[in-house]
């Protein structure tokens, strides 16, 4: 219990800030600062696996959200008949194509000895499947694309209930990675941090511009919800009956029927938008609890220690017999379909899938400064980073605005310096993250909740 | 005359905007990898330090402005240069004053300074944002075009029009000075030749009496120097907005590493490299082989290889062929 009286005391702080806002501002706000907490927290703790367990660098946390997004849509739009009809067929042979070229490359690259005649072969087989390709999707994708463009122009999805996604989209971040780390584990730290980030930017790239397959820039919006709809809930008697409840109190001072009415109604408004961030929330700490119990879990088992082992000293490890390729690898995929999961819970809670949102600010380099600022390697550090940096993101703009009154409060009100900053006030959470990022890396470089190494 | 034509097409729309996009990004690249050879880290700021010094620079124009001062054709950012640079080296300084020197002291792994980058770019964007906004700014002014497409029409008769910015001149002609300035430092003074061997073999340059104080300092000077400079041509060339500088970390990146990390020579060609696979990629050569073949086997398509939504996607594509292939890239940097 005393050793971990920090982590406690971190989390009741952390937890009584948002019930502060709840207090302050409003529930709804709170609620909503929560659910983006929870899945910010899914997020570090996957790239806290690659990074605090492995030591493996990934920037490419967007990418992998992205595809997590994509897999909710996939999995819960109902599919459109008319374009399979026209060209669907052709797409699935696209499909067996690549697979084609994938495999005819891998027999030529396992069969055949190093030389000249081999590249060129290679080389051969990638521009005759890509001139194929094109033939095959070009007019397919075309005739996608026209069916019926204001609503649906791309193929659909399953139609199944969205939670599903969540696995789906863990699957898809998980193949990315993988081949992704087939292609760049071997780099150094460095450099793995910039292919990842750069090969992110191709995967965004291709959804936002496959118009067939996501709708690209044109969002798919209105996927269907795990949780009720508020216009449903208003309408429920159990809801209303519930919510009058609650507010017994405030009800019984009105006197005036009509008033009182009037006032039930505003509050079930009220209520319904905060019982379904409740239901999301709710969800959302399921996945969380989940996860931090399988990763404590194998942090503190023989994997996990090896893990480290691999972490701390490389050419160790290596010389006590370890496969570090393979485990680099497979902590990679680990990761990174966590990552993936977090992206389709992020798609189920607004409901709608925004390609051109996707930017490697929001998505990468925020998510770092969440898993340095929780403590590295340990994955109460990693969701409490995915809290505090989301609440301060947030929060930045009223603190600010509140920090800038209190300088300039010599200066008129219709000072020019002093409207000039409270006019950039959303910029401050840059600056505070910045500031954050390096006063943690100065002086409390493992993070505020440090990795603990338990001894056996 | 169909020949000519084509090839004016392809000058036109493929190689002057590609040589002044290219030169943009080389002058980045090499200040890129200038960091890495020397205080081997991947320098994440490097976006946003340039639109900070652009930032300055665009200051210093509108102030001039106000003032009356211009350079005629030319357009008046080029007087602000300088200032614009005086104040970024100012801020680099004392960024490693406060941040970057205490991790070198203690030896931090490169990844460390890698992450303490990424805060500096946090922090850099802010300032920036904070000063001048996150909105899109023109500050060119002067003559805009050296050679018009219709004048060129007249002058030679063709079909097809060549247009020359006088911005894309400004670029090349900046570049190449700042380019040979920077090789003739490196290789032939004694500060520079004792930055590659600081480059090479840190450990046996401090034997040599290097001081390492002044290899990081002027690696510094010129970092801001040249990120400034490359900041406002393409600032001039296109328009500022910080969060596309922000973007061209990205392709910067890229062509410091296809040219070879920490070789500043490699570098520069990496950034033609990027930029002109970039566009070549993307274009559509309808235009072209309607000129050159016969009518009787017209393209009907546009012959494009990928459409420019593909635009970044393309340099990463290379950058990724390159690290499987020939990890240290095009032109032998580090080895990884």
């Amino acid at each position: 219990m005393r050793q971990n009286l920090d982590v406690i005391i971190a989390y009741i702080i952390m937890l009584g800030l948002i019930i502060l806002v709840g207090f302050f501002q409003s529930w709804s706000i709170a609620l909503s600062i929560l659910c983006f907490c929870l899945i910010s927290a899914v997020m570090t703790m996957g790239a806290n696996i690659q990074w605090g367990y492995a030591g493996l660098i990934n920037f490419g946390i967007m990418g992998y959200t992205a595809l997590g997004g994509l897999a909710a849509v996939l999995v819960s739009v109902p599919p459109v008949k008319e374009a399979w009809q026209v060209g669907g067929l052709n797409m699935i042979f696209s499909v067996i194509l690549i697979a084609l070229m994938v495999f005819s490359i891998r027999f030529i690259v396992k069969n055949y000895k190093k030389s000249k005649k081999r590249n060129y072969g290679i080389a051969l087989v990638i521009i005759v499947g890509l001139i194929l390709l094109r033939l095959i999707s070009g007019p397919a994708i075309e005739s996608i694309e026209a069916v019926n463009p204001a609503t649906t122009g791309f193929l659909g999805g399953m139609g199944l209930p969205i939670l599903f996604s969540w696995i789906v989209g863990a699957f898809f971040a998980g193949a990315l990675a993988y081949i992704i780390g087939k292609i760049a584990l071997g780099l150094r730290a460095d450099y793995l941090a910039i292919a990842t980030l750069l090969i992110s930017e191709i995967v965004i790239a291709v959804i936002k511009h496959e118009d067939w397959l996501s709708r690209g820039v044109k969002n798919v919006i209105g996927l269907k919800r795990p949780v009720p709809y508020e216009i449903d809930l208003q309408a429920k008697e159990w809801f209303i009956n519930l919510v009058a409840k609650f507010n017994q109190g405030t009800l019984s001072l009105i006197t005036d029927s009509l008033e009182k009415e009037q006032m039930l109604k505003q509050l079930v408004i009220e209520g319904s938008t905060v019982f379904v961030k409740l239901c999301f929330a709710g969800l959302f700490s399921i996945v969380v609890i989940i996860l931090l119990i399988i990763t404590q879990k194998a942090l503190y088992s023989p994997w996990g220690r090896m893990m480290r082992a691999i972490r701390d000293n490389e050419e160790a490890a290596n010389a006590m017999g370890k496969n570090v390729v393979k485990q680099h690898l497979l902590i990679f995929v680990l990761g990174s379909a966590i990552v993936g999961i977090a992206g389709a819970m992020m798609v189920t809670y607004d409901g709608l899938f925004t390609p051109g949102s996707y930017r490697p600010m929001r998505y990468t380099f925020l998510i770092w400064v969440m898993v340095i600022v929780g403590g590295s390697g340990n994955n109460f550090g990693a969701v409490l980073g995915g809290f505090a940096v989301w609440f301060l993101w947030i929060e930045a703009a009223p603190i600010a605005l509140f920090l800038i009154n209190f300088f300039t409060s010599g200066l008129a009100e219709n000072n020019e310096f002093k409207l000039h900053l409270i006019e950039s006030i959303p910029y401050f959470r840059f600056l505070m993250m910045g500031i954050g990022l390096l006063l943690i890396m100065r002086y409390r470089p493992k993070g505020i909740l440090p990795e603990k190494i338990k001894h056996v | 005359m169909d020949y000519v034509n084509a090839i004016v097409l392809l000058l036109n729309y493929i190689f002057v905007p590609a040589l002044s996009y290219g030169s943009q990004l080389a002058l980045g690249a090499i200040f890129v990898s200038l960091i890495y050879g020397i205080l081997r880290f991947a320098y994440f700021t490097a976006g946003d330090l340039m639109s900070f010094g652009t930032m300055f620079t665009i200051l210093f124009t509108w102030y001039f402005q106000s003032l009356g001062i211009s350079l005629g054709v030319f357009p008046t950012a080029l007087i602000a240069i300088p200032f614009g640079i005086i104040v970024t080296i100012f801020y680099v300084l004392v960024k490693d004053k406060l941040v970057f020197s205490y991790y070198r002291f203690k030896k931090s792994p490169p990844v460390m300074l890698a992450m303490v980058s990424i805060g500096t770019m946090f922090v850099t964007q802010a300032i920036v944002r904070i000063i001048i906004g996150p909105f899109d700014r023109r500050f060119f002014d002067g003559e805009k075009f050296i050679l018009k497409a219709n004048e060129f029409k007249e002058m030679t008769g063709l079909n097809e029009g060549l247009t020359i910015k006088s911005t894309q001149v400004i670029t090349l002609f900046v570049t190449i000075i700042v380019v040979s300035i920077l090789f003739w430092f490196l290789n032939k003074t004694k500060t520079g030749k004792s930055m590659r061997a600081y480059s090479d073999n840190e450990d046996l340059a401090l034997l040599s009496g290097i001081d390492p104080k002044k290899v990081v300092m002027i690696t510094w000077i010129i970092a801001a120097i040249l990120a400034t400079i490359g900041g406002t041509l393409y600032g001039l060339d296109k328009s500022f907005k910080p969060f596309t500088y922000f973007n061209n970390m990205l392709p910067i990146f890229a062509a410091a590493i296809v040219g070879g990390i920490g070789n500043p020579f490699g570098a520069f060609l990496g950034g033609y490299v990027i930029a002109f696979s970039e566009i070549l990629v993307t274009y559509a050569y309808r235009k072209f082989f309607i000129y050159l073949l016969p009518e009787s086997i017209e393209p009907d398509s546009l012959l494009q290889l990928l459409s420019t939504d593909y635009k970044f996607a393309v340099s990463f594509s290379i950058l990724v062929v390159v690290l499987l292939f020939r990890p240290s890239g095009i032109f032998k940097g580090k080895v990884l």
